[in-house]
Formats: C-alpha cells, sequence, structure tokens
C-alpha cells in the first residue's frame, strides 16, 4: 500500500528534538498512552490477528488522517479497527460504550495478570522450518528490488522500490508479511538484510554518498543481477 | 503533527482528559466484553516501567566489552547469546547485534512504523516513533545525529539498519577509551540508551552518575 506510514526520506517534518522527546509517552499524557499500550498488548494477546493484521490496520487510512492523529491515537484506532473487522465489537456496542451481548472472547483466550510474564516473555517468533527450501540469494549477491505497488500490505518502503543494493546477511525463514496481514500465519519465505548505497537512494542529494542504508526484505521482493 | 508542537489552537489540557474519558470507556467496554482484564493490563504497564529497559541491553553490551566469547557470540547469534543473558521476548524474538567501529557507525530506525528492540530497550521514546526520525534518518543520518549532539569522526561511514520486518537490531558502541581499569558494573553505566540505538555515543568515565 502507498499509505501514509511510509515516509522514509519524506520532507518537510521538523526537527527531531530529542531532548523533549525521550520518554516512551507525551509528557502529561502518560496516563491514557500506557493504558492505550496496555490494552492494545492485551487484546492483541487473544490471538485474533496477526502482527501484521495489527500494523494494516493502523496503517490503511487516508493520509491526513494518519497524520492527524499522535501515535498512540493510532495506535487506538487501529485496534478499533480490528475489533470491528474480527466482529468481536459492534458499532452499536462502541456508540454506547456497553456490551450489547455475551462475551465474545471465549475462556482461555483473555489475558490473565497471572499470564501477562510468561506471555511477553515469550513474544511472538516468525520463523518458520523452511524443509527443503533453500534461500536463493547468500551475502554479497547483487540484487534489485521490485517496483512492487500493491494496494494491499508490503514491507518495502517506497524509498527502496526499483534500487540496486547487495545482500548483507540471510536473517531467516520469516512469515511473510503480506500474507500474514491478511491472517495466514504459515506462508513463510527466507528474509534478507539488504544494504543500499545513500547515492543510490537519494542521488544528487545524498547526505554523503557512500553511506549506507539497509533493509529486510523477503525473496519475492528481489531479483537476483 | 499536532502532538509534537504547542501551537494548535484548542485547549491542550482538554484534548488530554478527552482522550482519558476515552481510553477508559474503551478498557469498560473490552472488560465487560470479555476481551481484556484490567489487572493484566497493570501488569504489562508494571513491566515495562519497573523490569524491561535499556539497562539490560546495557548489560549485553558490557559483557560483550569485557569478554570476547560472548561477543562473538553476540556476533554470530544474538537472539542466542542474549536469550542465555534471560533477556527474551515480546520485541526481540528475532535479534542483530550490529558492532560500531572505527570505520563504521551503525544507527537504527524503523520508518514504517517503530519497530523496536523492546526486550533489551523497554519501550521506544518519543522521538524514536516521530515523524521526523522516521523520515529523516535514513536520508540524512548525519544532521540527525547533529541534533543529538553527535558528529562523527573524519572516515567514518554511516549505515543505517531501517527494521522493516522482524528483526530488531542492538548496536554496540566502541568500548570509550580510559576504561581499562573499569569493571563490568562500572561500564554498564556508561552504556546509554541512545547509544545503542545509535543517535548517541557511551558516557567517558566519570561522566556517569
Amino acid at each position: 500500500m502507498n499509505g501514509p506510514h511510509d515516509i522514509g526520506g519524506m520532507h518537510g517534518f521538523g526537527p527531531v528534538d530529542p531532548g523533549a522527546n525521550a520518554a516512551p509517552y507525551h509528557s502529561g499524557a502518560e496516563g491514557w498512552e500506557e493504558r492505550a499500550m496496555a490494552i492494545t498488548i492485551a487484546a492483541g494477546a487473544g490471538g485474533h490477528w496477526t502482527i501484521d493484521e495489527s500494523r494494516f490496520a493502523r496503517e490503511n487510512r487516508s493520509p491526513s488522517e494518519y497524520h492527524s492523529l499522535s501515535y498512540f491515537q493510532i495506535w487506538l484506532a487501529g485496534l478499533r479497527s480490528l475489533l470491528q473487522t474480527k466482529g468481536l465489537v459492534t458499532s452499536e456496542e462502541f456508540a454506547t460504550g456497553h456490551a450489547g451481548n455475551t462475551a465474545t472472547t471465549p475462556a482461555g483466550r483473555c489475558l490473565t495478570a497471572e499470564d501477562v510474564p510468561a506471555t511477553l516473555k515469550r513474544g511472538g517468533p516468525v520463523d518458520r522450518p523452511p524443509g527443503d527450501v533453500r534461500p536463493a540469494l547468500a551475502p554479497g549477491d547483487r540484487v534489485r528490488t521490485r517496483n512492487l505497488q500493491p494496494r494491499g500490505h508490503i514491507r518495502l518502503p517506497a524509498y527502496a522500490r526499483d534500487k540496486e543494493g547487495w545482500i548483507v546477511a540471510v536473517q531467516g525463514y520469516h512469515v511473510f508479511a503480506d500474507t500474514s496481514a491478511k491472517g495466514d500465519r504459515d506462508t513463510a519465505h527466507w528474509l534478507y538484510t539488504v544494504g543500499f548505497r545513500a547515492g543510490t537512494l537519494w542521488g544528487d542529494a545524498a547526505e554523503h554518498p557512500a553511506d549506507e542504508v539497509t533493509i529486510d526484505v523477503w525473496e519475492p521482493y528481489l531479483d537476483r543481477l | 503533527m499536532p502532538h509534537d508542537h504547542h501551537d494548535h489552537d484548542h485547549d491542550h489540557g482538554s484534548e488530554l482528559d478527552d482522550m482519558t474519558a476515552r481510553v477508559m470507556a474503551l478498557e469498560t467496554l473490552l472488560t465487560e466484553k470479555g476481551i481484556v482484564q484490567p489487572a493484566a493490563l497493570d501488569a504489562i504497564i508494571e513491566t515495562y516501567e519497573t523490569q524491561v529497559g535499556p539497562r539490560r541491553g546495557a548489560e549485553v553490551v558490557a559483557r560483550a566489552w569485557t569478554d570476547p566469547d560472548f561477543r562473538d557470540w553476540l556476533e554470530k547469534d544474538a537472539t542466542a547469546a542474549i536469550a542465555s543473558m534471560d533477556y527474551t521476548g515480546r520485541q526481540g524474538e528475532h535479534m542483530m547485534a550490529v558492532f560500531n567501529t572505527p570505520e563504521r557507525h551503525n544507527m537504527v530506525v524503523c520508518t514504517l512504523c517503530s519497530c523496536y528492540p523492546w526486550a533489551v530497550l523497554g519501550l521506544p521514546p518519543v522521538w524514536y516513533k516521530s515523524t521526523p526520525y522516521r523520515a529523516r534518518a535514513v536520508r540524512e543520518p548525519r544532521a540527525v545525529l547533529a541534533e543529538f549532539g553527535v558528529t562523527l569522526p573524519e572516515g567514518q561511514s554511516v549505515r543505517v539498519w531501517d527494521s522493516t520486518a522482524e528483526m530488531r537490531y542492538l548496536v554496540v558502541p566502541m568500548r570509550p577509551e580510559g576504561t581499562e581499569a573499569m569493571t563490568r558494573e562500572q561500564l554498564i553505566d556508561l552504556v546509554t540508551r541512545d547509544s545503542m540505538i545509535g543517535t548517541g555515543l557511551p558516557l567517558s568515565p566519570g561522566a556517569s552518575a
């Protein structure tokens, strides 16, 4: 998706201001932001959606909306989309603020306080057994990223499309974000770190042409040169 | 973005109150629906406030500085090496450690969202998730570093790692000069969070709190 989140290289956002933004939450907003963080993680632990479905839910909105929301407001908007799409909460329930029918989550799929340490410690590994599938590319191989512009979820940033680079590392056989964003938890491909010269990405505007940028991409995003 | 500036014309306080009310209402609804439990939310917040934070990453770095076998392991298989210290978990499932050298400075960003190695650094700072950092780190890393007060020596190149999949990156900064006599415990205090993202450098001996 050529979405509002894909901002690598975009101009106009101003300075970073690290001193004023050093904490995980905005000053004065800690209370609701940390609660929003926890609600999102707890609801996600129910296993109703994949991490890529949650990213797509946050990003699949108009640029004007995305860029008018703060970080955790985007999380809340994404969560609301997921809850409705998955049929867990109806628009009427959102409007009234109360459950209109019985609980939607079967017992055991609602994260308890006792399960929090183990759940956070376990995380959600995305590597899968590759079976007979061998990586087609090896470190040092020259590659070109494909000019992929699907309407759906993809993790190839716009700034790195159709660009020549090289394989820095083979990272593993990982669940494919493009299909995982549709709820498919099994489809996987070899994941590579690909390096680019800054001069390749930014042309004459490169700050320092010999500097490098890497991205992590799956085999279907790449052609060998 | 409005949250990054204070020039929007509606009252800041009422916006926060509104958000507080909306999040409380969501929590109430999702609790009624059996989707979340308030005690679990408290436990999640508590975990990232008191347990999972950049002290973990600093311990990994200080060990890499003082234990050559561990350093090699961290370079070959960071996920396993870090797991041996029990620092596994959410947003740290697949780790890669990248080592600064006199020839190369490493820096980490997630241009598409906010991917960050929670298991070793805790929750990301606001600036890491902000649009200025996400947009500019890949295009003008040296200008961004200057805003953090970092100027790299002549001849040191920059490699920016854009975390576009589930790999999470930990920068291992160079051990500061003058620290030869320091213990691992003392070294931990020199390793700042930003030095493990690549937007800062470790503290000099005597500069730590």
